[in-house]
């Protein structure tokens, strides 16, 4: 039987967070809007007469975006229009770029579904406008203009991955990129990031391109997945059925799990892009294109070779935390406060830290610990003043706090400081042989291990504050001391 | 380059730019599109190659603009003009399939 | 008094030294327009109310001495392609017959600004789409010279409201000849700036590309006055120049002598009237006596000019034309639309007329998959060519001097039943607005009683030439100064 490969290139449709929107000066920020249509002007309803004017920070954001997918920046770029009718489309056109895009030629390298390294080529980067929202209803529609004009950029790649899992990975880092670059939240719940998934399947082994389908407005990884993993599957059903893929566009059904047809739209496929008349050409010089260069922030892929290298992390270790740029920035910020070692912050970050925030769906701008805290606590833990689990409680008390207090104080409040005040551990000790004389019978006739039972009642009547080590000390001995 | 526009290719670009048409209309159409077409065929004749496109005359370029937000305009004048609305949206017929 | 044939300046200096009042003036001109117009039909709605307002406002700024311009007060007219708040634009069509914009066009705002009092808007071809203002959805204009005669097109309503005594000025919009033919059909004088020196800011576009709007006045005086006026830069257009707008008025004087016109020999082969060409060469020897050299120059590519301008007409116009869909202003067919194709479709079935219909199709064709190398873009390659024609023409004489139509104004409906013959009497004047450069439109005699319009064209920017070169022929000739008698 024939084995299948599948072949998947991506559309990745990002707005860009100008303060404006792309060609007229009503505010980008849509989702903030108080009501319907009060983001709107002549330009971005599409008004007789009006015409656009383009913004210079959209320019800016789209041009690092090319420069960190490694792609050449287009010196001479122009806008077309996409013309086609549809009622969130207000002009009949969309202002978009065609055979002279802003970036192109980029690549980017990922980690596939085996961990090992690959790049994918990205064909290109333009710029273009977002449309109007439309919402349906029974028996019609409601059109609000707020979003349209927003500043939108396409990136689309080469059909470069071969599982699912690469094209999950590729999307991953593609976000992680556009937040690092400060131009997109990366939120696609709000539609803000979006994908489109260009997929086909051909026999493992062959290097020919077949009839690709192509997925329209997938709005999570979730659904970027599940999609493709369907379409897959459905495409290499087709063709052992002996049938053939027809080339079309498709919509995803979150709901039922499946891609639908959306039939009706090939042939008012023919856009008649021309070049825009009503704006002049970008002519992008090299000056201009090298101070952009020098905005670049490190980059994830940087990033994580600098912290393995400079904290002595895993590759694994590293990438958790250079995911997500604010995460990477309050590690390094509590490295730089606290005595302890990086290997140590590392662990607390990703461990009961991380379980705090995905426990109570809190991101990173939701706390309000400081990293000088969070590294007083780590080194509370440290040079042993709190034990392990102390520590976990101090911090979950921290974190739930949503106010910046200091960390001994709340050791104090609950009576959490871990003793090395023999005397106190002692009495403790003597009360507990006491109370169980048949366990240190048995001590006594050779059974050692009964030191674990007896270190149990120790942490317990000292409610945990009992430093261990100690205490195991004194508790050896005074059994010990029974011996004679 | 076939000259001639028949009735089904007229019906076709209709549909591109979404006009209504009637038969009777469509053929009226094709009898004029070819002559036009058949005039603008004069072009071939001109020699343009190594000759490059101009889609403007200014020479104007990176005309751009700061990105400054500012107010809008009144959607009440907006949804006056408007047809049909509702709720302070535009309202609009059913819409099939979905193009984007 | 004749307060109907006072050239601009004239109407400014009697407001300023205060023999009459803007308000007096307004309503004159609304009289005569509402007694007169039914016969002509130039305008397509008289804004009286407004019309009043503002001459009441002009009036306290004269009264105050403070911040007057020449046109102060002055009653005009605008084509109704150009937006103008809170009074009815309609581009002559049935899609947009109700349509009241929210906004100014930046013309409109300049002309507010210097204290001009619209007095309506005047009738076009539907959208700009014709050459005698019979496309208009609405009604036909009569030309004032012989109400048998059209007006010429597609800013025909501008043209016979100037002739008939019916503003002082009127604003026009020139996309291929749009403002001299008729210019030259009505005998007024008129321009087509330099594409780009004018906002198209509001302006409901035709083509993108070519379209300029421009003034049409009594003499070169006053074209140079207004032009002044809503020229430069607008940073709502960026397709406008950022050079600064001269004050043209200062070198009208300036002595022609020495300079050389260009007689472009491709436009005087066949197809011209015996009149229209008796008139142009009696006013080349006019200018021969005002010490002009004159000399031959070579346009190769003329013949190639009209269909340029049409296939790239067409194709920007199929685009520009998309957003009137019936879901957001203008004609709507909501009430019967089973879905939103259909809106579509019986929207714009219902609200335009025949040759908005081929001119957008036949764009669509121009542009579609398949045709776009042979249609589009050769004609853009075509129009590289028509402007180096220009530029190499230019470079060795100050002016070119050329009719503005190969005939006098044709009868009403002779033309109408074949849509490419009446392309056809736009020949001289369509290859400038590829082009890009300025041209000129001045009254240059009769022809059996009818107007004869010639036309400078000019370097890309240099208006400046045109209007003192166009400015010395009405020293010395009076053409411009006849009104025609209104018959019924
Ligand atoms: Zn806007």
């Amino acid at each position: 039987m024939t084995q299948y490969e599948p072949v998947i290139g991506l559309e990745i449709h990002a707005e860009l967070q100008t303060r404006s929107k792309m060609f007229c000066s009503c505010s980008a920020d849509y989702s903030n809007a108080p009501e319907p249509n009060t983001f709107i002007c002549p330009v971005c309803t599409g008004l007789p007469g009006a015409m656009p004017v383009l913004n210079k920070k959209a320019i800016e954001q789209a041009t690092l975006v090319g420069l960190s997918l490694n792609c050449s920046i287009n010196e001479f770029n122009t806008f077309a229009r996409k013309n086609y009718f549809y009622p969130d489309l207000p002009k009949g056109y969309q202002i978009s770029q065609y055979d002279l895009p802003i970036a192109s030629k980029g690549w980017l390298d990922i980690l596939d579904d085996t961990d090992s390294p690959m790049r994918v080529v990205v064909r290109r980067v333009h710029l273009e406008e977002d449309t109007a929202k439309l919402a349906h209803e029974k028996n019609y529609a409601l059109v609000d203009f707020n979003r349209a004009g927003v500043p939108l950029l396409e990136i689309v790649s080469e059909p470069d991955m071969r599982t699912v899992e690469a094209a999950l990975s590729y999307a991953t880092k593609i976000r992680a990129i556009l937040r690092y670059l400060g131009v997109n939240s990366g939120d696609m719940e709000k539609g803000i990031l979006r994908f489109e998934a260009n997929v086909s399947v051909r026999p493992r082994g062959s290097s020919e391109l077949r009839t690709r389908t192509e997925i329209k407005n997938l709005n999570s990884f979730r659904a970027l997945t599940r999609a493709s993993a369907y379409e897959i599957e459905r495409q290499i059903k087709v063709y052992e059925n002996g049938g053939e893929v027809v080339q079309e566009t498709l919509g995803w059904d979150e709901a039922h799990g499946v891609t639908i047809s959306q039939r009706g739209k090939e042939d008012a496929h023919d856009y008649r892009y021309f070049p825009e008349p009503d704006l002049p050409p970008l002519q992008l010089d090299r000056n201009w294109i090298n101070s952009i260069k020098n905005q670049l922030p490190e980059l994830p892929d940087a990033k994580n070779r600098r912290f393995m290298e400079q904290y002595e992390l895993k590759r694994r270790e590293a990438s958790l935390l250079t995911a997500e740029k604010s995460l990477a920035d309050y590690f390094e910020e509590v490295v730089s406060k606290s005595k302890s070692s990086a290997k140590t912050v590392h662990s607390w970050l990703t461990g009961e830290f991380m379980r705090y925030m995905n426990d109570s769906g809190q991101t990173l701008e939701d706390i309000t610990l400081s990293a000088a805290q969070f590294a007083q606590l780590i080194d509370m833990v440290t040079d042993k003043s709190i034990s392990g689990n102390s520590g976990k409680v101090v911090l979950n008390e921290m974190l739930n706090a949503k106010r910046n207090c200091d960390p001994s104080q709340i050791v104090k409040e609950k009576n959490l400081a871990q003793v090395s005040d023999t005397g106190f551990i002692q009495e403790a000790i003597e009360k507990i042989l006491s109370d169980n004389p048949r366990e240190v019978e048995q001590f006594l006739a050779g059974k050692e291990t009964i030191v674990q039972w007896l270190m149990g009642q120790v942490a317990r009547a000292t409610k945990g504050k009992a430093d261990p080590n100690i205490a195991k000390d004194l508790l050896v001995k005074t059994l010990e001391a029974r011996r004679k | 380059m076939t000259n001639k526009i028949d009735t089904d290719m007229v019906k076709h670009v209709a549909n591109l730019v979404r006009l209504g048409i009637s038969e009777e209309e469509a053929q009226t159409f094709s009898g004029q599109f070819s002559s036009i077409i058949d005039y603008f065929n004069m072009l071939n004749e001109v020699d343009t190659e190594n000759v490059p496109p101009a889609s403007d005359t200014t020479n104007n370029t990176n005309v751009l603009r700061e990105d400054v937000a500012e107010p809008s305009m009144s959607r009440v004048e907006f949804l006056d003009n408007a047809p049909q609305s509702e709720r302070g949206y535009i309202k609009v017929p059913t819409v099939l399939g979905d193009e984007s | 008094m004749q307060l109907h044939t006072l050239t601009l300046r004239e109407a400014s200096e009697m407001l300023a030294t205060k023999q009459i009042s803007s308000v007096e003036l307004t309503q004159a001109t609304l009289q005569r327009a509402h007694e007169i117009d039914p016969k002509i039909q130039s305008y397509v709605t008289l804004a009286d109310d407004v019309a009043l307002e503002q001459a009441k406002q002009a009036d306290e700024r004269i009264a105050k001495g403070k911040d007057l311009t020449p046109l102060t007060g002055i009653p005009f007219a605008m084509k109704d392609a150009i937006s103008t708040r809170g009074v009815r634009t309609t581009c002559s069509s049935k899609i947009l017959e109700n349509y009241v914009p929210q906004y100014n066009a930046t013309v409109t705002q300049k002309l507010a600004d210097a204290g001009a009092v619209l007095i309506g808007k005047t009738n076009m071809d539907e959208f700009g789409m014709g050459s005698s203002c019979e496309n208009s959805a609405l009604f036909k204009t009569r030309n004032p010279w012989n109400l048998e005669r059209v007006p010429g097109g597609s800013s025909g309503g501008a043209a016979a409201s100037m002739a008939a005594g019916l503003c002082n000025f009127s604003i026009g919009e020139d996309t291929g000849g749009s403002v001299r033919m008729p210019a030259g059909f009505c005998n007024v004088t008129g321009i087509k700036p330099t594409y780009g020196r004018v906002s198209r800011y509001g302006l409901i576009s035709l083509v993108s590309s070519f379209d300029c709007i421009g003034p049409m006045t009594r003499d070169v005086y006053d074209c140079a006055t207004v032009l002044e006026t809503i020229a430069g830069h607008d940073p709502q257009d960026s397709t406008t120049f950022n050079s600064p707008v001269p004050q043209y008025n200062q070198n009208l004087n300036k002595t022609v002598k020495g300079m050389t016109i260009g007689i472009p020999k491709e436009y005087f082969v066949s197809g011209m009237d015996a009149g229209v060409e008796n008139a142009i060469q009696q006013a080349i020897r006019t200018y021969e006596k005002l010490g002009m050299k004159i000399q031959e120059v070579s346009l190769p590519h003329t013949q190639y000019a009209l269909p340029v301008y049409y296939l790239l007409l067409f194709a920007e116009a199929s685009s520009n034309l998309a957003r009137f869909d019936g879901t957001r202003f203008g004609l709507s067919a909501s009430e019967n639309a089973k879905d939103v194709i259909d809106i579509y479709l019986q929207t714009r079935h219902e609200g335009f007329g025949d040759e908005v219909k081929r001119r957008i199709m036949l764009g669509a064709y121009a542009l579609s998959a398949g045709y776009y190398d042979a249609y589009y873009l050769k004609a853009q390659k075509v129009r590289t060519l028509l402007r180096r024609d220009f530029e190499l023409a230019l470079s060795s004489v100050d002016i070119l001097l050329a009719p503005t139509s190969p005939t006098t104004a044709f009868k009403l409906g002779e033309k109408t039943n074949n849509p490419l013959e009446m392309y056809l009497s736009d020949i001289y004047v369509v290859a400038t607005n590829p082009a890009g450069v300025p041209a000129l439109a001045l009254p240059a005699g009769f022809s059996n009683n009818m107007p004869v319009g010639m036309q400078l064209i000019g370097k890309h920017l240099d208006e400046q030439t045109l209007f003192q070169v166009g400015h010395a022929y009405q020293q010395v000739t009076d053409w411009h100064k006849q009104n025609p008698v209104i018959g019924d």
